[in-house]
């Protein structure tokens, strides 16, 4: 059921954390955090469904790929991505609208994926952390300016800043930090990193023009 | 609150494409139905197992529901468009500049994204007694948690209680009660429509709902008449951080001046009692008179006639009359 895809090792040591931990979603204890979200009185899967409501086989476009999944009716689109597509990079944090973390891109503009039904993205084009590097593996600008500027502490908020950082940089390549603060207002960095995140924002921008 | 209880209860869900698919599905759930707009306020209900309703009925697949038209004069917003959409509609940006305001302030970029203007008129209060689902007066039950001696009632309201204590967070609503618009509802018996100031009501008319809707029955758009088009508008919205945060005060005045004059204002404010508040005695103080430090007095003066804060609240009373002076003084936020 966990349609995982398998990431090149990029790393000189042919070993990340990352494919660690896809690793064990594949091998079956991502069954279990699956198993846990999804658990309902007789299995969720057994619920009978109402003439007319939504089909729970659909296919997403996530990151360029169709994607089939069995969706349930009440499933966020984070909880979509995270445990029955592996897509691990957009994080949880409130699951109320409330931090920003898991942030991703429907058709280019940034939703809270905590606060979206996976039902209501059907034909959308989402895009998630993981979407924005390229083929060959080339970190997208704004990537490249977060790791130049060394813009965040902890990061478990970076992938939720990164997509709002995306979003901006593309309808607005020419912020001022102003517009900056306001684009990613949205976004919780409870290290309190803002000024790096603003100055890996300024950046990202300079980085998406010189590329334009 | 803000507590992970892993996946939402299941419920059915249906994604009409027609209104009328959607007014049937509604009325044949009755209290079991719920209908959905952006869902900034229904996950959260959903998640804390506060609400479970039995089918949603999500609103965004029906195209006639979004979207900016001409309506005589005046423009019609469907009831489905989102915040940013309505924000970024010229007509909106260019004649009522009060609205594009309001809708700016609410939230962040990404509620502005996925929230309606619909939906945010239609919210829920937030005082947090009643979200965490505590049996207070507008759950049901027969106790108000958050004026007890003990509460924490900073938030709450300073006008308009009656048993219940808490305010409507709407940002959008003072600016239309400002622009004199009027809601259109659907229901199953057809459609009728509404000014904005009493389409949203207090508790002492029904204190478990918002607004006049009945269940069953969906708010499908907003009209906005000319006679505000282009005024002298001035939106400011009080709270405790820059971002995200809902109303401790907000205020919405739009004035017709004419040689330095006031012809005529409407001031409309929220955050302050379980409904937003026209002041109609301000507009009545203020009209006919210059536009002047004097007249922003006289108008800030009456504000807050019969307010009567909680323990925690009393620095409301302040904020709003100041509030409601600075809107009257003519100059932009």
């Amino acid at each position: 059921m966990h349609d995982v895809e398998i990431l090149t090792d990029r790393e000189p040591s042919g070993y990340s954390r990352r494919s660690f931990i896809k690793g064990v979603i594949a091998a079956g204890a991502g069954a279990y955090a699956a198993g846990y979200m999804f658990r309902a009185p007789g299995g969720l899967a057994a619920l009978p469904s109402a003439q007319g409501s939504v089909e729970r086989l659909i296919t997403l476009n996530v990151n360029g790929q169709r994607r089939p999944v069995d969706v349930l009716k009440q499933e966020t689109l984070a909880l979509t991505l995270r445990y029955k597509l592996g897509l691990t990079g957009t994080k949880l944090g409130c699951d109320r609208a409330e931090c920003g973390a898991c942030t991703v891109l429907l058709d280019g503009v940034p939703h809270y994926g905590c606060s979206t039904l996976t039902h209501q993205v059907r034909g959308r084009q989402i895009t998630t952390i993981e979407g924005l590097e390229a083929a060959d593996g080339t970190l997208h600008p704004v990537q490249q300016a977060v790791v130049a500027e060394g813009g965040f502490q902890c990061a478990f908020c970076a992938p939720g800043f990164i997509m709002s950082m995306v979003a901006l940089t593309a309808s607005n390549p020419n912020p001022s930090r102003e517009e900056a603060a306001q684009a990613l207002s949205g976004n919780l960095c409870r290290c309190g990193d803002y000024n790096k995140i603003l100055n890996s924002a300024m950046r990202a921008a300079e980085y998406v023009r010189q590329r334009a | 609150m803000a507590v992970i209880r892993d996946m939402i209860p299941a419920f059915e869900l249906f994604q009409p494409t027609t209104l009328q698919d959607a007014l049937a599905l509604l009325a044949e759930y009755g209290d079991e139905g719920w209908a959905l707009a952006g869902g900034l306020d229904s996950f959260d209900w959903f998640k804390d197992r506060v609400k479970r309703p039995t089918a949603v009925v999500d609103l965004a697949g029906i195209e006639s529901l979004r979207g900016v038209r001409p309506w005589g004069d005046g423009i019609e917003i469907g009831a489905m468009t989102t915040l940013t959409d309505v924000i970024e509609n010229e007509d909106v940006q260019s004649r009522y500049g009060l609205l594009r305001e309001a809708a700016s302030h609410v939230a962040t970029p990404q509620i502005r994204n996925a929230g309606t203007l619909g939906g945010n008129l239609c919210q829920d209060t937030r005082c947090w007694y009643y979200r965490s689902g505590w049996p207070c007066y507008r759950a049901g039950g027969n106790t108000c948690y958050a004026s007890a001696r003990e509460a924490m009632n900073r938030e709450h309201c300073v006008m308009g209680a009656r048993r219940c204590v808490a305010v409507n967070p709407s940002d959008v609503a003072p600016a239309l009660i400002a622009l004199d618009a009027q809601m259109v509802i659907a229901g199953r018996r057809g459609e009728r429509v509404v000014d904005a100031e009493d389409f949203f009501i207090g508790p002492a008319i029904d204190i478990t709902r918002m607004t006049v809707l009945k269940p069953g029955e969906v708010l499908t758009s907003v009209r906005i008449p000319p006679d505000y088009a282009g005024a002298t508008f001035y939106f400011e919205k009080v709270r405790d951080r820059q971002s995200w945060d809902f109303a401790l005060a907000a205020v919405a005045t739009a004035m017709v001046t004419s040689g330095g004059n006031i012809q005529r204002a409407r001031v409309a404010v929220n955050g302050v009692a379980p409904y937003p508040v026209r002041l109609e005695n301000v507009e009545r103080v203020v009209a006919g008179r210059p536009v002047s430090e004097e007249t922003a007095e006289a108008g800030g003066a009456v504000a807050t006639d019969g307010a009567k804060p909680l323990r925690h609240n009393d620095y409301k009373v302040a904020l709003l009359e100041n509030l409601v002076r600075r809107s009257l003084r003519g100059t932009e936020a």
